[in-house]
This record gives structure tokens, sequence and C-alpha cells, in this order.
């Protein structure tokens, strides 16, 4: 009934406008730069002086003032958020002594590093609104994956913000191609911990309720939608306070057919999907600013349901084969969505009266510009018409004509009988001037680690590594996701004997999705995220990430070699020169990874300007972030692996080389010491000794594989053990590191990248041996019955005995009790 | 031989009728996903079906209250259930489907069209999707348990799981006529408290079961374990010869032949 009465009110025309269209700015070209900015500040456009003035000679140019709907139109277009400008404008860069001009950041890192590591499988690469791979038997299927940010959102209003995020991210994969079916949802947060206990801001939320309302929103979005959120991380930093992360993404699956998108003159601008409001104006601008200056209106309101009436329209519809182009209605709303439409075709010529509406007295730009939530655009052949909306009013989902797109150059709008936008798409898409920023990075000469001897025993560290906050449970948050929905979770997120250890990654079987029953291919993601290296170099950070997230993979079995990544990188504002020279080591880091791994980069966002005024007035900037996400499938679901040890008797090998690398670690967090080498990746010998690790794997040697990350050896071996319930014994000797080492702690906690530990069939030794020639491996241990780790120390003697039950219980513990 | 044609009811919101699907197609069926619009513009009917399955997700957001809304729907779309179900018919309701069941005054079956018990929000207070224990009962004459073992595993995931009843006495009857169809049980077994029972139901309640046992609703996931890849522990284990959902869904279908 329900259904009913709102097709009544949404299929009404838009009361007339509230405010005269294209008169506000009369006097537009007449302004001088400093009126101009005082005009663009109060009516949120961020747009910067540069750009105001290069609006203002267009606009003389063609001799009349711009309407509200045509600046609304440029300044989302031109927007950090849309534009992503200062990864495409000209950086005058300083290392040390050295400065060189980058033209563009993103074409001589991410881009550069991609056309170097490209593969036949890359289907669609930093192109359509998510990246492609081929995927399957035959290359009969494509995934599609997108990892988005909904930060500035959360900061405010986490809940919606969170929510939004997961729709937004959803919609991207739904608009990549002809769409993509979601059968993965990724979160990935940074929050300050959620016990912080001193004074914040006025208009800062508790990090505990920032904690609670993301994860209640990714939860109802993500389980309304029946996809599973089944892979992420959560890192604890108390910088994050003010400027939460959150990142949501969406792995999607599609015949290989619908990969190609394209329009014609001529086609139908087709709008589907929920009504439009006023909710989530100048989102996309606001996302260019700093929190302070935030209207309410521009975090979106969400609506599972109807995102999810569009889904199953939608693929429906794509499976008729009734549209030719597909795109979401993301920041910028209708105006972002039609005007890339419009470039993609040429023109396009649009009539609002039509839309669907939520809010009756809406002002024609206010339409235009709106991000309501749960909407997509579709270009559609007029003979198609008919049997789309018979489709869409199968599943009660909104459907409305909003003109055609053509070849005439512009993008024109109409309401009623006026012409609210008439934009030359040259000028919209390719006008904006690109400003030089500077950046500087200063390598600082790295202090040795302090040498005054920590007081805490190495039983005593891993106690509280277990518990500390980036290393603890996640199951609170884990089971609040539906990580089961669609039959497709072969491998979980939580692992073991009692479903509760920490996978490094889940395990996909998206025929489940698709119903291709005979091919067993599946997929894994991974992540990889460390604030903290990135404080100590954000260029060893990239690469300890991209290292990270391929180990992940490497762990349940997938084939790193045609593994791909995704970028996001977080940062605070590019305008201050270290900031940006931060950025630029990372981007630089992110282009040796995937070059070195032989990885291409298929998608990638980022999002800027992440600070915000702290007590006593001093912006308080994000730690840098960047997250790796990385995608590899895996021939044969059925031969998938997990990191719990599966039996006494077992050898433990570990792959790779330990020095001592504990700048940023948490063993110097937790000891209090500051200083020393943040870890550092060879990448080359790290590829080879993957793909050497990954084929063992692939041919069955191995039992349980798990990656060493924060907390190093000893948290990876105590993971496995309480997670197996077997028993683990360690001989520090046998490791293969640096000469210098002479502590047990250093070889317990050093967080050296690319190490992997294997328990080994034993009858496969030789095997396994064999297929690792040439990479650092070393037998180091062997499983046990009883339940302990027990570590032999570098002098013979034991150097630690835990029983398994007590930590497993300090690492079950920690972050319910700091959640309640 | 006889594909049983199976009407899988969606509606906005339903989220398990593709591997619902999936798992009647495995077991020789033909199943079809039908949303509830259909039903209603009279374009498909029940009666022509030869089994019902009303499967898990959030029917209409779950916003009134989980399966509320479809609830209501069934009574006023699917006037002829009863019928169908009187007829022996196989009919099973899935988490959603199972509130749905509840909801419409299905089950617990009754003499009268009134909804006799309900669901409300978990004892954490959370959606929570984990494996669980469940016994089944033995004494029940559901069609769907034939060949089972007494305890199985299977997934659970809901946020309003909890049923409750009228009265003490309901509860009795409940027992007294075997309709209590499935309980959450410990490992070794026995009734226990959180988490093995994931949402504090009364007496442990999974499952329920009208007397004849052609009609079912259960809070558990069949549809989520019909391959041994499905079970959490498979890298570990390899005595399990498939999903245990899978064989309640082929008891219903040899039952429909």
């Amino acid at each position: 009934m329900k259904e009913t009465q709102q097709t009544l009110v949404m299929s009404q025309p838009a009361v007339p406008p509230r405010e005269a269209e294209g008169s506000d700015f009369a006097s537009f070209n007449s302004l001088s730069p400093k009126e101009l900015k005082s005009l663009s500040d109060k009516q949120l456009w961020s747009l910067n002086e540069s750009e105001l003035s290069a609006v203002q000679a267009h606009f003389k140019s063609i001799g009349r003032p711009p309407t509200r709907a045509e600046i609304e139109t440029i300044a989302q277009t031109w927007s950090e958020h849309c534009k992503h400008k200062t990864f495409r404008s000209p950086i005058r860069y300083t290392e040390g002594k050295k400065t060189r001009l980058i033209k563009s950041l993103f074409e001589e890192t991410i881009a550069k590093a991609t056309k170097q590591a490209m593969k036949p499988w890359c289907l669609s690469v930093f192109k359509d609104n998510a990246g492609i791979v081929s995927f399957g038997k035959n290359g009969r299927w494509a995934l599609a994956y997108k990892v988005e940010t909904h930060n500035h959102p959360c900061a405010i209003e986490p809940y919606g913000g969170a929510e939004t995020g997961v729709g937004g991210v959803i919609r991207d994969v739904l608009g990549a191609g002809l769409g993509a079916k979601p059968v993965l949802n990724t979160d990935i947060f940074c929050f300050a911990r959620p016990d912080y206990d001193a004074p914040l801001p006025e208009n800062a939320l508790h990090p505990k309720r920032v904690l609670r309302s993301v994860v209640a929103g990714v939860r109802d979005y993500g389980n309304r939608m029946g996809i599973p959120t089944a892979a992420g991380a959560i890192w604890f930093d108390d910088d994050f306070r003010l400027n939460p992360l959150v990142f949501v993404g969406t792995v999607g699956v599609m015949p290989s057919w619908a990969v190609k998108k394209e329009i014609r003159p001529g086609d139908l601008i087709v709008a589907v999907g929920g009504p439009t409001g006023r909710d989530g104006l100048h989102g996309a601008t606001f996302s260019s600013a700093s929190l302070e200056d935030a209207p309410t209106s521009a975090v979106q309101i969400g609506h599972a349901i109807n995102e999810k009436k569009l889904l199953d329209a939608l693929l429906e519809a794509r499976d008729r084969r009734l549209y030719g182009f597909a795109t979401d209605c993301g920041a910028g709303g209708f105006s972002s969505a039609i005007g890339e439409m419009a470039a993609v075709c040429g023109g396009a010529e649009v009539k609002l009266d039509a839309a669907h509406i939520k809010a009756l007295d809406l002002a024609p730009w206010e339409l235009w510009l709106s991000e309501s939530q749960e909407r997509m655009v579709l270009a559609v052949s007029p003979k198609n018409l008919k049997a789309l909306k018979d489709v869409f009013a199968a599943e009660s989902c909104g459907l409305s004509v909003l003109g055609e797109f053509t070849n005439s150059r512009k993008l024109r709008v109409h309401y009623k009988d006026q012409k609210i936008v008439e934009l030359d798409l040259k000028f919209l898409h390719h006008g904006v001037p690109l400003v030089e920023r500077s950046a500087v990075w200063q390598p600082e000469t790295p202090k040795a680690s302090s040498s005054k001897a920590p007081r805490k025993s190495a039983s005593e560290v891993l106690r509280e590594a277990l518990g500390h906050l980036n290393v603890c449970s996640r199951e609170w948050v884990i089971r609040q996701y539906d990580h089961e929905v669609q039959g497709g979770m072969v491998i979980k997120p939580l692992q073991g004997v009692r479903h509760d250890g920490p996978g490094d990654a889940c395990v996909i079987w998206p025929h489940a999705a698709t119903g291709d029953f005979e091919d067993f291919s599946g997929f894994a993601v991974g992540h990889g995220i460390n604030p903290s290296y990135g404080k100590v170099d954000p260029y060893r950070m990239a690469l300890a990430c991209a290292d990270e997230a391929l180990r992940n993979l490497l762990c349940v079995g997938a084939d790193v070699t045609a593994a791909a990544f995704l970028d996001n990188f977080c940062w605070a504002s590019p305008e201050d020169p270290r900031q940006l020279g931060a950025l630029v080591r990372a981007a630089q880091g992110c282009h040796d990874a995937a070059v070195g791994f032989g990885v291409p980069f298929i998608s990638g966002k980022d999002s800027l300007y992440n600070q915000s005024k702290d007590l006593g007035g001093k912006d308080l900037p994000i730690p840098g972030t960047v997250l790796i996400s990385a995608l590899a499938p895996l021939s044969d679901v059925r031969k998938a692996l997990t990191m719990d040890i599966k039996g006494p008797g077992n050898p433990l090998y570990l792959i790779g080389w330990t020095s001592e690398e504990l700048g940023g670690s948490l063993y110097n967090q937790i000891c209090g010491l500051s200083g020393g080498e943040a870890p550092e990746v060879e990448v080359r010998s790290a590829a080879d000794s993957f793909k050497a690790a990954s084929a063992a794997i692939q041919k069955g040697l191995v039992l349980s594989a798990h990656d060493l990350s924060e907390g190093g050896l000893a948290v990876a071996a105590a993971e496995m053990a309480f997670s197996g319930e077997f028993g683990v014994r360690l001989d520090l000797d046998a490791m293969a590191r640096s000469n210098h080492i002479y502590s047990n702690e250093v070889l317990l906690f050093s967080e050296s990248p690319s190490r992997v530990l294997l328990e080994v069939k034993p009858e496969c030794e030789q095997a396994l041996l064999k297929g690792l020639k040439g990479v650092p491996v070393r037998r180091i241990g062997v499983t046990l019955a009883n339940p302990i780790l027990k570590v032999i120390g570098l002098d013979g003697m034991v150097t630690m005995e835990e029983p398994l039950s007590a930590l497993k219980e300090i690492w079950q513990a920690s972050l319910p009790k700091r959640c309640r | 031989m006889k594909k049983p044609k199976v009407l899988i009811l969606r509606s906005a919101g339903t989220n398990c009728d593709f591997e619902t699907a999936n798992a009647l197609r495995f077991v020789g069926a033909e199943p079809r996903r039908v949303h509830v619009n259909e039903i209603k513009s009279g374009k498909t009917r029940l009666m022509n079906f030869d089994m019902l399955v009303i499967p898990g997700g959030f029917s209409y957001g779950d916003d009134v209250g989980a399966g509320r809304i479809l609830a209501n729907q069934v009574r006023l779309y699917l006037k002829d259930l009863r019928q169908f179900i009187r007829l022996g018919r196989p009919v099973m309701g899935i988490c959603n489907g199972f509130q749905v069941l509840v909801k419409a005054g299905i089950l617990p079956c009754s003499n009268t069209c009134e909804q006799t018990a309900g669901f409300t929000f978990n004892d954490s207070g959370r959606f929570e999707a984990r494996w669980v224990h469940v016994r089944i009962n033995t004494q029940s004459s559901s069609l769907f348990f034939k060949g089972l073992p007494e305890m199985i595993e299977l997934p659970v995931a809901h946020a309003e799981g909890k049923l409750v009843l009228k009265s003490p006495r309901q509860l009795e009857e409940l027992k007294k006529n075997k309709t209590i169809a499935m309980q959450y049980v410990s490992d070794d077994g026995k009734l226990s408290g959180y988490p093995f029972n994931p949402n504090g139901s009364i007496f442990n309640i999974a499952a329920l079961s009208n007397p004849e046992g052609n009609c079912l609703g259960m809070m558990p996931h069949p549809e989520r374990f019909t391959s041994i890849h499905h079970h959490p522990n498979w890298t570990r284990q390899t005595f399990h010869k498939e999903g245990v959902g899978l064989a309640m869904f082929r008891n219903a279908v040899d039952y429909c032949r």
C-alpha cells in the first residue's frame, strides 16, 4: 500500500521553483577576484581563485552571466572529489636537496606502473566506475572491484555516512560495464581508540560512538542488500579522532559480454531507483573542504531496500539487454552522472520535469545537483523503453525518462520552459585550470631504536600485543555482518576449530550467484594498511601494504601471480607542502610495488583534506594512509587454505628474512620506544618467494599458512596455534636473519615484511624445499599436541611458554570490552 | 523423473532466493522465484506449484518488524495457502520466511488465523551470524528430516530471532503435539545459553512444524549448507558427505514426487 502512495507523490511534477533561475548571478562577470572568492565560499562551491576566474572568462567570452545551475554543475565537476586535481596537477617536488617537476602524480606513478604491469586479463582499468578483470573458466565471466571512502560524512553522521558509503560503492559496481552482481562487500576503518578519554572539540563525536555507528551503518545496509561483508581491517590511532576513515568496497561478478557499454545519440536518458530530494546537496564540493564548513544537508540519507529493488530490476534488465550504458548517481547526482554520460556520447538534452521527487519545493538546480541515494542513469534505445518499464514496475522500482543523448557537444538542461544549463562539454570536462603545488619530503636520518633495554619480558609483550587494538579479535564486528548470504563463502573471515580465528582473507565462490555450477573458480581479497609505518616513511608504508595484501591472498591459496591492486589514499590538506611531499612518497611506493610485484592497479581513489580544528584551534591532520586492496583468483576453491594449525607433529616453516625492523612497530609502541627502521620490502625477492610459496600451496603441500604482520612472528604463531587448538614450538636460532640480531625479542616481534609461516605436511617437506629453492625458508619449529606456545631462544633456553587458552582469552576480550 | 515445481516467494528485500533456488535445483526440482506482485496481480497462482518456500532476507527492510509487511501480503494475496498446506504440499519458511509464517498466523499451527507467537530482538541486541548446533526432534512427523542425524550444524544470521510465545501453556502444547522441530544446543547436545542459543529463543526453539509435518519454519539457513565446502571447518574435517541442508530440500522434493 505504502508503495502506491509513494508512486503517487513521486509522479507529481515539481511545484514552481522557489527562486528564479538565471538571474541570481547577473553581475557575476563583473565581480573582482576577491568578490568571486567570497561568493564561492558563501555558496559552498569550493572553487579556488584561478578556477573562478576561468569560469568568469568563459562566460564573458560567450557574453552572458552563468545561471546558478551552471556554476553548481561546474563546481561539482571540477571538485577534488570528482576531478582528483591533486593527482593530476603539476607538483614541484623537493626531496632532500633535489627538486623536480612532476607533471601529473597519477600519470607518473599509478598509471605508469599499471601500464608496465598490465595483463591481458585486465578488461577495464581506471576508466569505468570500477576496475574490471576477467574471471573464471574460459573467460566467460568478469569481476568488478571498487573501493571508496566516505570519511567526511562519517565524521558528521557516522551511521548515515557509513550506510550511504556502502550504498554508493555497490552502485559503482552496478554501474561498472552494464552492471555486475555484488558478491562481496569489504570494510576498512581507521578510528581513535574507543576508550579515548581526553577532551574533544565541541563538534566532534566520541570515537566509540563513531565506531559503533559506522559498524551499524555498514551492517544494516550490507545485510539488507544481501551482500556478504566478509573482508576488511580496523586500525586504531588517536590521530583519527576528528577525522575517522571509512573505506568500503564491493566486488561484483558479471558475464564478460556485459563489460562493454555504449551510448548512441537518440538514446533516452532514463533515471531509475529512488526519488530525488534535497539530501546530499554539495556532497562533492564539501568533501573537498574542511569539516567546519559542512552544511547538515551534505550527508545523504540511505534506504537499502530501494537499492535492493534497483539491483534486482537492473540485473534483470541487463540480462534482457534493455539498455546500453549504466552509471550511478554519486557525488553531484544527475549533474555528474548525466554530465559524464553526455561526454561519452557527445551531448545531452535533459528535461528534468519528469523526475520523481520526494520534496515538493525542490528548486530545479537542487533537483539537478541533489545526491539523493539509490539512483542510477541508463542510456536506453527508444525501442526498449516499454520492456524496461515493465521490468522496473514488476519490482516496484521507480523509473523516469529525462530527455535524450545527442551529439551537439552541449549539455543542455531544461525545467518546464526554462533552460537552466547550457554548457560547452569541452569547457566543462577539460576547462579546469590546474595549479602547480609544491611538495617537500625531508628524509629523516633514522635514529637507532632507543637503546634503553625494555623492561618487559617476551611473554608480557606478547600478551599486550594480543590485546592491542590493532591485533585483537574483530569477531564483535564480523558477526554483525551477514557474511554467508548468497551461499558462496567458501573460506570465511573467522577460521579454526571454533570458527573464531583471524583469517587472512575470505574466499568467495561467486558462481553461487551466477549459477555456473560447473566452474569451481573463486577469488580472494586481501588488504594492507599501516599508518604507523607511514609516520616513519610513507614510501615504505605503501610497499609494506602491497606486500601484506598479497600475503593475505597467498595464505588462502589464491594465485598471487594473477593479482590486481586497488589504491586508496587518505591524506590531510595537499596545500601543505609537507603533507603533499609525503603523499608523493606514498604514490612512489605504490608505483614500485606494482612494477616490482608485477601487479597492476585496476582502480583507485583519493580522499584529501582529512583534517579538522582540534581544541586550541590548531589543525589536526590524519596520519597519511594508504590502503592497498588486492584481488586474486583461485582456479579451484576446493583447494583453499585456512590459517589454523591442523594437527600435532607437523613441521613449521618460515618464509622470508628477519631483520631488526621496529620503526612504527607494535613492539616499539608497547615498550614505549621510538625510532628505528620501518620495514623495507625487497620487492623483487619478495615477488619470487610469493610466487614459489603460492605454487607450493596450490600443490597441496601446506596445511595452514598465516602472514606475519603487526607483532611479528610471536603474534602470528600464537594466532595459528589457538585457532587450531594445537601447540607450537619455535626455535629462534633456526630463523633466517641478519647477522647482528642477538635479541630474542627482536626475532619474535620485528615486523620485517614478506614473511609467511607455513604448517607443512611431514611427507611434503622435501617437495616444499625443492619448490622454494632460492627463497629464504627455514624449518623453525613444530606443532604440538600440548596446547602451548613454547619458544626456544638464541641461547637454547626456553624463553617463553604460554598456555594457548590464556593468550586467546586476552585476544578475544579486548574489543568487546571497549565497545560496550 | 518428475521435476516438482517450487514457488520461491520474493518481495523487495528478499535476499536468499537465489541460493534457495540453487539448492532446489541441485536436488532435481524446478524452482521459480516469484515476486509477490505477481501473485497479487493474479499472473501467477500458488496452487499451480507443488511446494512453497519463503526464503530469508529483509522483506521491506523489516521496517515495521521482521517479516510483518510480507506476512500481511501473504494473508491478503496468498489466501489459498492454508488450503495448500491442508493438501499436504510442503511449505518451508526460512529465517525471514519463518518470521513471515509466524506473523501470518500459519505457525505455530492453530485453528484460527490469528498470530499466536512472535519474534523479538536477539538477547545480544545485535544482528549475529554464526554456525550453531541444533537438535532435530526425532519424534516430529516433519517430512524434511528423513535420514538426518539428530544433531546437525547450520548457520544462523538474524537480528530478530528470539521466538516468544503467548503463554507457558502454549509451550506445553507445542511440546505435546511434537511441533518443536529443532532446538539450539551446545556442541555436546545440551540445551544451553548464549552463544549456543544465539538469540535467547524460548526453550531454545530454532524451528517449528505443523502437526502434520509438511509445514516447517526455521531460523537456521539450510540453503547455506548444501555443500561440504560451506562448513566452516571443511579444511579440517572430511566426514561430511554433503551439506545437511541439501538433504532437507531433497526430502521435500522427493516427497512431492
